[in-house]
């Protein structure tokens, strides 16, 4: 189809160059993650760019199956000043919980006895922290996002639950959770399923009203929140105006537009008030 | 009612129709998920001798998902045309098969047979068939659809282009999008699925893509993918608004957890035909589908994933949707588990929609928690290249950075042109060429300097 004498350079004088195209906005690429401007080899990849995107497939694949590690995360989240609480999915393993995310979105036998003997008074807001697909992304993000929320909590004076940190665990865990502790609306941090370029993107699900059989557009979801993507302290501002608006409206989901971006003050949030 | 059939030394009874179906539907985790698969292999194989003993009238006196219920079979039964069924009113399910393979079955009477396939139908028959032949009838049926060039030509595939950022940043979106354009792409849609939910956002989003496409004149649409109900906010706001958007599913039920109905699809569209921003047609919806969203949503009423994927694009079909696609990889391995089982369900889900007559596309892609690699895609691409899919998407080096899996590239669709001789839209074609950007057959020109759409290009002008 294409004439051989435009793909690459072909000196006549020193046999066979180099074959690839690069391509003349190379210079964008550094104002995206995005893969461009990758050139080309013919109508293919070059090989360096092959082996970099192997290489990234075969990180994020290491990424699904590395063990969480729960009770760090826990006596780090308790060092912050919160009560935890540790526990379970009722999938019993990671390939169970892959198979069947029905299992995932349950609590444990265990686990459901455990939260009912907390006993404690109902909460405005009950926080879960679950590993779900990237564990990776909960042990780097969990702390230093309930850093930048603890402060958004003292400003608006809500009250919490004990954080329910949930191992082998989907979003919807949150709903039981949510309906055990009481608690008026629930916040799940969880795990996304990694990218080639994010093995560590955490998401932020908030379900006013839980109980078991909450359907997925009664959530609002922030997403991508990692040292690349949205910054902590921004997910934190986004989250506490959306949670003021469904303790408002008593509802969340489809219905429950973000509209926190109008109070952006130069693209950044407002600091967080307290006393 | 009951059906029974005898294969090797056992006989085998089925409780109903939807049974029947579930048990001769190829393996999948989704359906063993659901607890509805075939227990063995001869049981797999006993129900397709049996399915292919049913005549198609069957699928119109036994719903499998209960008329009482659910709005979807509703306006399947109440909208089914008759007159163009009549064609295979005496058909079995296998006859339908030979049927469709044989020289009778032209693209022509493809066409009209269309309106008369109920997706229980065209479900029953791809369960019977082979790769191949969900290949070569599809590749027969023709399925052409305009906005502000036209899509669905012989021998043309389009491409999403898809320009997806991790923080809607416009200036990353802005360099994507160039560069997709550089590399061909573009004319399905230049669609964006958003970070954000906030009106704001989705707002400036829009103006950008509608500022690159008026800008350098792309006979091509925009579409910002959110929620049905927030674009028509978007519309009522006066923003630019070329297609609107949504995910849909084959029952009332998943539709509910989507947060729509019937109802919302139809307001949605009326919305975006009161802009009238299309030139060459009115196509303005662009919906997305997927195996396993019914189950997944607690919805699927015991239906196999693979009918009840078949029943969304019934959903679509009144809607005279541009461009449907397929997002055959993207929702697990708890519902297709490995390379195998995503390539036969990409395969199935084009032929069916092919069949009813809406313009299937699909994204070919695959998550790091499923057992698939580039390898399954370079397969699928290329099955679904011969079997004439309407478009797939291309995003930059195959790698969302939003939505965190892997799909087709803007290198993908090269080699898919290159090596089976498909072209683009034509008036999208055109345009490239006047751009400079290909050569007249379609393959890319080498740049040399700076090209004139690079003065789009934030900080890369000066």
């Amino acid at each position: 189809m294409s004439d051989p004498a435009e793909d690459g350079d072909l000196p006549a004088d020193k046999g066979i160059g180099n074959a690839v195209i690069e391509d003349s906005w190379r210079r964008l690429a550094s104002i995206t993650p995005a893969r461009i401007a990758l050139g080309r080899a013919g109508t293919g990849l070059p090989t360096r760019e092959v082996l970099r995107f192997a290489l990234a497939h075969a990180q994020a694949r290491d990424a699904v199956h590395l063990p969480f590690d729960s009770a760090r995360v826990a006596a780090e989240i308790a060092a912050l000043g919160f009560e935890t609480v540790e526990v379970k999915s009722a999938a019993p393993a990671r390939d169970s919980y892959l198979r069947r995310p029905d299992l995932g979105r349950r609590l444990s036998e265990e686990s459901v006895g455990l939260l009912g003997e907390l006993g404690g008074a109902p909460a405005d807001i009950a926080i879960v922290v679950a590993d779900g697909l990237s564990s990776t992304a909960i042990h780097a993000q969990a702390v230093p996002f309930l850093t930048a929320f603890k402060a958004r909590i003292a400003e608006a004076g809500w009250s919490v639950g004990p954080v329910c940190v949930a191992s082998q665990a989907r979003v919807a865990l949150g709903d039981e959770v949510g309906e055990l502790l009481k608690a008026q609306a629930v916040i799940v941090l969880i795990g996304e399923r990694p990218g080639l370029s994010s093995p560590d993107s955490l998401g932020l699900y908030l379900t006013f009203a839980p109980r078991a059989g909450r359907s997925d557009a009664e959530r609002n979801c922030i997403s991508n929140v990692r040292g690349e993507g949205l910054s902590h302290d921004h997910a934190a501002f986004k989250l506490s105006w959306l949670l003021k608006e469904a303790l408002a409206r008593r509802l969340t989901g489809v219905a429950l537009k973000d509209e926190s971006d109008l109070l952006l003050i130069g693209g950044h949030p407002p600091p967080a008030r307290i006393g | 009612m009951a059906y029974r059939t005898v294969a090797g030394s056992q006989t085998y009874a089925f409780a109903d129709l939807k049974d029947l179906m579930a048990k001769a539907t190829p393996l999948r985790s989704g359906d063993m998920l659901a607890g509805i698969a075939a227990a063995t292999a001869e049981e797999n194989v006993a129900a397709r001798m049996c399915l292919a003993d049913v005549p198609l009238t069957a699928f119109l006196n036994e719903a499998l998902v209960p008329y009482e219920e659910d709005e979807v079979t509703r306006l399947i039964i109440d909208t089914h045309d008759a007159l163009a069924f009549r064609t295979l009113s005496h058909m079995t399910v296998g006859d339908f098969r030979d049927f469709l393979l044989s020289g009778i079955a032209t693209s022509e009477v493809l066409a009209a047979i269309a309106p008369g396939v109920t997706p229980e139908m065209a479900a029953a028959v791809s369960k019977l068939m082979r790769n191949q032949d969900l290949i070569a009838v599809a590749r027969k049926c023709r399925v052409v659809t305009k906005f502000r060039n036209t899509i669905g030509l012989p021998g043309t595939m389009a491409v999403r282009l898809q320009p997806n950022h991790p923080t809607d940043d416009p200036a990353g979106v802005t360099a994507s999008i160039l560069d997709g354009l550089l590399y061909g792409c573009g004319d399905a849609v230049i669609g964006i699925n958003p970070a954000s939910d906030s009106v704001p956002v989705l707002s400036e989003l829009l103006k950008l893509i509608d500022g690159i496409i008026q800008r350098f004149d792309i006979p091509t649409q925009a579409c910002v993918l959110t929620h049905v109900t927030t674009a028509t906010e978007v519309i009522n706001r006066g923003v630019p608004v070329d297609l609107v958007f949504q995910s849909v599913a084959g029952t009332e039920g998943a539709n509910a957890s989507f947060g729509i109905s019937l109802a919302t699809l139809k307001e949605g569209r009326e919305a975006a035909l009161s802009l009238n921003r299309g030139t060459l047609g009115d196509n303005v919806m662009y919906f997305e589908t997927g195996q396993g969203s019914a189950l997944s949503a607690n919805a699927h009423h015991g239906v196999d994933q693979q009918t009840l994927e078949a029943r969304a694009y019934a959903v679509c079909r009144p809607f005279k949707p541009l461009l449907v696609n397929t997002v055959v990889g993207f929702i697990g391995p708890e519902y297709l588990y490995d390379g195998k089982q995503i390539i036969r369900a990409g395969l199935e889900d084009h032929f069916c929609g092919k069949l009813m007559g809406v313009p299937l596309g699909c994204d070919v892609c695959y998550t790091n928690h499923a057992e698939a690699d580039q390898d399954d895609m370079d397969t699928l691409m290329t099955l679904l290249g011969a079997a004439g899919v309407t478009y797939i998407m291309g995003i930059p080096g195959s790698d969302d950075v939003m939505l965190n899996y892997q799909s087709t590239s803007f290198h993908d669709q090269l080699y898919l042109r290159q090596v089976l001789g498909l072209k683009r839209a034509p008036e999208f074609e055109a345009w490239l060429q006047r751009m400079g950007i290909t050569e007249p057959d379609g393959s890319l020109r080498k740049q040399h300097g700076t090209h004139p759409l690079l003065a789009a290009a934030p900080g890369l002008a000066a």
